[in-house]
Parts: C-alpha cells; structure tokens; sequence
C-alpha cells in the first residue's frame, strides 16, 4: 500500500517552515540563500505529490520550470554575493546597508 | 516497503534541513543541503517523478550546490560563525512564532480545503509510456511556449551574471570604487 499524498503533504510543510524559521535566523547571506532553496524543494514535493493525487502530469512539468528558474535564481543571486564580498568581507545581512542614504 | 522509504527519506529531508539552519560552519550546511536534496529526490522516485529526480539530483546537487561550495571557498568564509549573537533584539522567537505560524496555517488549509480540481488537465501522470515519455510530450506541446521563454531566462540570468562578476581594472562604468 502506497504512502497517502497527505503525508507527503505534511512533510513538505514542515520542510518549508524550516527554510522559511533559516532565513529568519540566519545572517549569512550564503545559508539564507540555502534556506530559499529549501523552501523550493519543499514547494516541488508538494506539486509531484499532488500530480501524483491528481494524476495529472502537469505538476511534473511546474516542477521542471521550478528547477530552471531555481537555477538562473542562483547564478545570479551568487554573483551579486560576490560583488557584495569584493566591497566588504563580511558575509551577513546587516552589513549589507549600502543603499542606507 | 514504501512506508520504509518515505520514512527514512523524510527523516534525511528533514535531518538535513535542520542542519543547514543550525550549522555554524557554511560548508556544513552546504553538505545538509546535499542531504536533504538527495531526500527529496528519493521521495520523487516514490511518487513516479523518475525524471525529476534525475534532474533533482544532477542540476540541484550537482551544479547548485557545487556553485555553493565554489563561492564559499571563492570567498575564504569557510569559517564557524557566531550564531548565537543576535543583533536584533527579539528576532530570534518572532522566527520561531512565524515558522509555527506558518506551519499551523498550512495544516489548518491541508482540514478545511481540499484538492477539488479536476483530474488529468494537461495528461495522465499514469498509464502506458514511461514518466519521461509522457512528461516531454506535454512540455513540448502544451507547455512549449513557457519552454521556450525558459530559454530566454536562462540567457538573462547568464548575461547577468557576467555583467555583476565582471571585475572591472581600469574603473570604468561601474566598479570605479571597486578596491579590489
């Protein structure tokens, strides 16, 4: 007998509030970052578990456009870390007030 | 059997989120990360996602993370961070009440509403054909447009990489303040 989808409901909603408590928390901009993609992953379980209640491939495909998009997110998002970096060594979120007038 | 498998799988998805959160060390947290990827793809494989978690593994695990590791390294911030500190007095329990909340509201949607869609809008995820099978015909038919303006954000996301990476010697347009 399969898992029931709601388990794998559950458990997608508590690794989305772990990401979500990880970027609360942490100050360094790299593991907040990880914590965005924690939440990712956690939204990507949800939609293959409901292709699978729904039997619709649909979902399967929204995870997929997920993936891409999670990948340009972090090329560009690691990039501006880096430029962050080159100005100033230290990697936590406070410091990054350079907009501050 | 597949109680056994989304058990020990949730156990590594979870174990391994706590880690990157709780992790003093970056590389730690990167190495969780791994964990918990490589459980969500397990749990991808249960659900007949066999592509995904192909993808899942190579492009999360093999490429993200990899670029994780590069930018720490890249960085010289391999090293323990004082989680314990908190500059902003209260943060820390209004995480945790957030984090409660929004499990809480999650739970409190999954008892009052329900899937009520319809089945099978965009194509059976079984029947006949294997996962990849069915999946590469709907993204190449239905979804192809979305497909193709993938490609487009992949193209932006690579200029634009390039442009903020670029380092600039002789102070030109931008990075005049760059010290190096």
């Amino acid at each position: 007998m399969s898992v029931p989808g709601a388990w794998y409901l559950g458990l997608a909603a508590m690794l989305f509030s772990i990401g979500a408590v990880g970027l609360l928390i942490r100050r360094n901009v790299l593991i907040m970052f990880m914590c965005v993609e924690l939440m990712l992953n956690a939204v990507n379980l949800t939609f293959v578990t409901y292709a699978r209640m729904l039997n619709d491939i649909g979902g399967q495909v929204v995870v997929f456009f997920v993936l891409v998009v999670a990948a340009a997110e972090v090329v560009v998002g690691l990039a501006i870390i880096v430029s962050i970096f080159r100005r100033r060594a230290d990697a936590t979120a406070d410091d990054i007030s350079l907009l501050k007038g | 059997m597949d109680w056994v498998v989304f058990v020990v799988a949730g156990a590594a998805v979870l174990a391994g989120a706590l880690g990157v959160i709780l992790s003093t060390h970056p590389v730690h947290s990167a190495l969780m990360l791994v964990m918990t990827l490589f459980g969500v793809a397990v749990l991808f494989v249960a659900q007949q996602a066999h592509f995904l978690a192909a993808v899942q593994i190579i492009v999360y695990a093999g490429a993200i993370v990899v670029l994780f590791l590069f930018v720490i390294m890249l960085l010289g911030v391999d090293r323990s961070e004082n989680v314990s500190s908190e500059p902003l007095v209260g943060q820390r329990p209004v995480a945790y009440l957030a984090g409660i909340g929004v499990i809480a509201a999650i739970f409190l949607l999954a008892r009052t509403a329900w899937v009520s869609g319809a089945a099978s809008v965009a194509g059976a995820a079984d029947g006949p054909g294997s996962n990849v099978e069915k999946l590469a015909r709907s993204l190449f038919t239905r979804y192809l447009l979305a497909f193709e303006m993938t490609s487009v954000l992949l193209v932006i996301a690579v200029v634009g990489a390039v442009v903020l990476a670029r380092h600039s010697p002789s102070g030109g347009v931008r990075g005049s303040e760059d010290a190096g």
